[in-house]
C-alpha cells in the first residue's frame, strides 16, 4: 500500500486486507454480513458438515425477504417450499446465534433496505451478502458486494473472504437533474451508456455535483444498480448527507463514539490527485426520465425516444441480442416507448421501495384513480417503511387510488413468492431487472422510476410524469 | 467440494446468445430449494419448456439428442450476468457442463463457477467467432480442455491458450476449496481482529 493519494475504494480495501500471499488473493475482513433465506441454507449445511461455528454472529444479521408472501402477515405461507426455506433460516439463526429480523418482526424487510434503516450500514465498512444488490450499501461509502453461497459459508466460518483487488471506475455525474428526473434515471442512463458488462472487474465510485446533491435514499438507488452495469460494487463518498441520515439510528455510534467515527469517516473520501483506472462522465442536466424496452437493464432509452433498430447495431452480437429482445418484448424498431400499454405497475424493491420512493409515487397518485384494468402493486421495502408510509397517510392514498398496498418483501422484483406477471403481460416496474421471465414466466418488464411508474398507473400506458396535467413533479433534491 | 479438474475431451454445445443472465440459467422460482440437488431440471428451464411443461418444439439446444453428453458450452458474449445465485453453476455442473467458452463472464458468476469445478474460459472476440464457425461447420468437432497447461486443443493441432487465476487453478486441479485455505489463516485473522475494534454489534436490540 502506497502513501500517495488514494481513492475511497483503496482506503477501505487497504484497511481490510488481513493477509496477502504471493499468488493468492487477499484475505479480506468483513465488517457486516447480511444473510437471507435463499442463498444461505446450503452454507449452513456446509458448516454443519465440517463441524464449524459462526465466527462472528454479532457481525451477522439475517432477514427473510425473497420468498416471503406480501399478503397479510396473519396468513400462513402457503407455498410449502418457501415456508420450509423461511423455517430453515429461523432454525439456522437459532442454532448459530445469529440475530434474525424474521417474518412478523417490526424490522423485517428487504435486506438492503433494513441495513441502512437500522444504521448497520456505515462508512468505511466492508459489507457482503449472498445477493448481487449488496452494492446498494456503497451509498454510505462502504465497500459492499454480492457473493455466492460458497462465500457465504466462508464468511460465516471465518468472517473473511478471498478476493482479488478489483479495478476502479469513476462515474462522474455533472450538473443537476431537472424536475421529474430521479436517481433511477441517472443509473439507467449510465447502464444504457456503458452496457451490462461495462463495469465488469471494476468498482464504481459515483462523483460529481449531481451525486452530491442527492438524498441518501436516492444515492442508495444509484449504488443498488451498479451490478446491472457489471460493477463489483458502487461507492459514494460519505458527506454531511450521509452523517445526518445515520445519526441517531439504532446501530449508529452514540455519544463520544459518534464523534470518533465522524473524524474517521471524514478521512474516507478520495484524495485529490488519486487515479481511477477508468472514468465516464454523464451530464445530469441533459437527462430525461429513462425507460427500458428490452431484456437487460442496458436496453434503456429516454422516455421520448424510440425503440432502436437492430439493423443499426454495428456489432453482430449486439444485433442478435437486440433482435432477440424485441421479439421477446413484442416491440418493433422505430416505435415510441411512450403510450405502450401496461397491464401491471410494480412500485417497490431494494431499488425503489424506500419511503421517499413511496412519497414520490403518492405525489402522483394522490386524489386520482389508477386506469381501469391495470393492476398496481405498491410493496414497501420494509415493515418500518410501511409503518412510516401509513403514518404519513400514503397507504391510504394508494388504496384510495385503487392500488394494492402490500407487506414488505422482494415481491414481484424476483417473483419467487407468487407475486408475478402472467405470460405476455407488460409491467412498468421500479425494480432493477427486466430479464426474460424475471417478474413471472413470459412476463415483460419496462424498468422506470417511481414517478414514471405512478404516472403510467394513472393512464395504463407508459407515461412521462412531466406531462401529466395538474401534477407538479417533485425535484429529487427536495424529496427526502 | 468439487472433484479434481481433469483434462477432458468433448464436443461443444453452441449457445449463440449474448448476456445470458442467471435468471435464464436458473429461473428464480427454482431457488426455493435448501440443498443443491435436482437443479439439472431447472437449467435453462424457460428456454427449454413450453407453458404446458413439454419440451419446446424445436427443442432448445440442450435438449437435442446429440448434445446429451457434451460438457463444453460455447456461449455468446458476457455470460452469467445478474444475480449472485450459485444455483447457476450448480445447475450447469449437475447437467454435466465442465467448461464455458465466452468473450467474458460476469464477476460473481465467474467466482461461483470456479468454486464448483466449472471452468470459465475467456476467448478474444476473433477466436470466439471462429469457434462458432467451427461449431456450425463441424458440429462434431472435438475440443480438449487442459487446465494444467491452460490450453484448449482444437481440431487440426490448433491450440487456444487461455488465462486463469493461478490460485483458482491450484484449487481446481486439487479439487479443494477456499475455505480450507482461509481456515489455515486463522492466526492472521485473529491478529487483524485484535487490532480492529468491531464497528457494530448486530445483536443490539434484537432477540437472537
Amino acid at each position: 500500500m502506497g502513501t500517495g493519494p488514494r481513492t475511497l475504494f483503496e482506503k477501505i480495501w487497504d484497511e481490510h486486507v488481513v493477509a496477502e500471499e504471493p499468488g493468492a488473493p487477499a484475505v479480506l475482513a468483513v465488517d457486516l454480513h447480511l444473510v437471507h433465506e435463499v442463498t444461505s441454507p446450503q452454507a449452513f449445511t456446509g458448516l454443519r458438515q465440517r463441524g464449524l461455528r459462526v465466527r462472528r454472529p454479532e457481525r451477522t444479521v439475517a432477514t427473510a425477504d425473497h420468498s416471503v408472501p406480501t399478503h397479510s402477515r396473519s396468513l400462513p405461507i402457503l407455498d410449502q417450499m418457501a415456508a420450509n426455506q423461511v423455517g430453515q433460516l429461523t432454525a439456522n439463526c437459532g442454532e448459530f446465534g445469529i440475530p434474525l429480523h424474521g417474518l412478523g418482526s417490526p424490522n423485517q424487510g428487504i435486506v438492503h433496505v433494513i441495513g441502512p434503516e437500522l444504521g448497520l450500514t456505515q462508512p468505511g465498512m466492508t459489507i457482503v451478502c449472498g445477493d448481487s444488490h449488496t452494492s446498494t450499501h456503497g451509498a454510505f461509502g462502504a465497500l459492499a458486494f454480492g457473493i455466492g453461497t460458497s462465500e457465504v459459508e466462508m464468511v460465516l466460518a471465518t468472517q473473511c473472504l478471498l478476493q482479488r483487488r478489483p479495478l476502479t471506475y469513476e462515474v462522474r455525474v455533472d450538473g443537476r437533474v431537472s424536475p421529474g428526473v430521479s436517481a433511477k434515471d441517472i443509473i439507467l442512463a449510465l447502464i444504457a451508456r456503458i452496457g451490462v458488462s461495462g463495469g465488469n472487474g471494476h468498482v464504481f465510485e459515483y462523483t460529481g455535483e449531481a451525486i452530491g446533491a442527492l438524498t441518501m435514499e436516492q444515492r442508495l438507488t444509484i449504488c443498488n444498480m451498479s451490478i446491472e452495469a457489471g460493477g463489483r460494487a458502487g461507492l459514494i463518498a460519505p458527506d454531511d448527507t450521509t452523517f445526518e441520515y445515520l445519526h441517531g439510528r439504532r446501530h449508529a455510534p452514540q455519544g463520544g463514539a459518534w464523534d470518533e467515527a465522524l473524524a474517521r469517516w471524514r478521512l474516507l473520501p478520495t484524495d485529490p490527485g488519486a487515479r481511477y483506472d477508468r472514468t465516464v462522465t454523464i451530464d445530469a442536466s441533459q437527462l430525461e426520465p429513462m425507460v427500458t424496452y428490452g431484456t437487460n437493464p442496458g436496453m434503456g432509452i429516454p422516455i421520448s425516444g424510440r425503440i432502436p433498430d437492430p439493423e443499426t447495431a454495428t456489432d453482430p452480437g449486439q444485433r442478435r441480442a437486440l433482435a432477440h429482445a424485441l421479439e421477446y418484448m413484442d416491440l418493433r424498431p422505430g416505435e415510441p416507448i411512450l403510450g405502450r400499454k401496461v397491464d401491471v405497475v410494480f412500485i417497490g424493491s431494494c431499488t425503489n421501495g424506500r419511503i421517499s420512493d413511496l412519497r414520490q409515487a403518492a405525489s402522483v397518485l394522490r386524489d386520482r384513480r389508477v386506469a381501469d384494468g391495470v393492476r398496481v402493486m405498491v410493496v414497501p421495502g420494509s415493515e418500518e417503511v410501511k409503518k412510516q408510509a401509513d403514518r404519513e397517510g400514503l397507504g391510504e392514498i394508494f388504496r384510495a387510488a385503487g392500488a394494492e398496498w402490500r407487506e414488505a418483501g422482494c415481491s414481484m422484483c424476483i417473483a419467487m413468492n407468487g407475486d408475478q406477471l402472467t405470460p405476455g403481460q407488460y409491467a412498468i416496474s421500479t425494480s432493477n431487472r427486466n430479464f426474460e421471465g424475471r417478474q413471472g414466466k413470459g412476463g415483460r418488464s419496462f424498468l422506470a422510476s417511481p414517478l414514471t411508474a405512478a404516472a403510467s398507473a394513472l393512464t395504463g400506458v407508459v407515461t412521462d410524469p412531466r406531462t401529466l396535467p395538474g401534477i407538479d413533479v417533485p425535484s429529487v433534491m427536495g424529496v427526502g | 467440494m468439487a472433484e479434481p479438474f481433469q483434462t477432458f475431451t468433448s464436443r461443444m454445445i453452441p449457445l449463440p446468445a449474448e448476456n445470458v443472465d442467471t435468471d435464464q440459467i436458473v429461473p428464480a422460482r427454482y431457488l426455493k430449494v435448501t440443498d443443491k440437488d435436482g437443479l439439472a431440471e431447472a437449467l435453462f428451464h424457460d428456454w427449454r419448456f413450453a407453458e404446458d411443461g413439454r419440451t419446446k418444439d424445436p427443442p432448445f439446444v440442450l435438449d437435442r439428442p446429440e448434445m446429451a453428453d457434451r460438457r463444453i458450452l460455447l456461449a455468446g458474449d458476457n455470460f452469467g450476468s445478474g444475480s449472485s445465485r450459485e444455483h447457476a453453476p450448480w445447475a450447469l455442473v449437475a447437467w454435466g457442463i465442465r467448461a464455458i467458452l465466452s468473450t467474458g463472464f460476469a464477476d460473481i458468476f465467474r467466482s461461483n463457477a470456479l468454486k464448483n469445478g466449472l471452468l470459465p474460459i475467456t476467448v478474444e472476440p476473433g477466436r470466439h467467432r471462429q469457434l462458432f464457425e467451427l461449431s456450425s461447420a463441424d458440429p462434431n468437432a472435438e475440443l480438449t480442455v487442459e487446465l494444467d497447461s491452460q490450453v484448449v486443443h482444437l481440431p487440426g493441432d490448433e491450440d487456444l491458450p487461455f488465462e486463469v487465476d493461478p490460485f483458482a487453478k491450484v484449487m481446481l486441479l486439487a479439487g479443494t476449496d477456499e475455505l480450507g485455505y482461509l481456515l489455515g489463516r486463522l492466526a492472521d485473522i485473529d491478529a487483524w481482529d485484535a487490532s480492529h475494534p468491531a464497528r457494530i454489534d448486530t445483536r443490539l436490540g434484537t432477540p437472537a
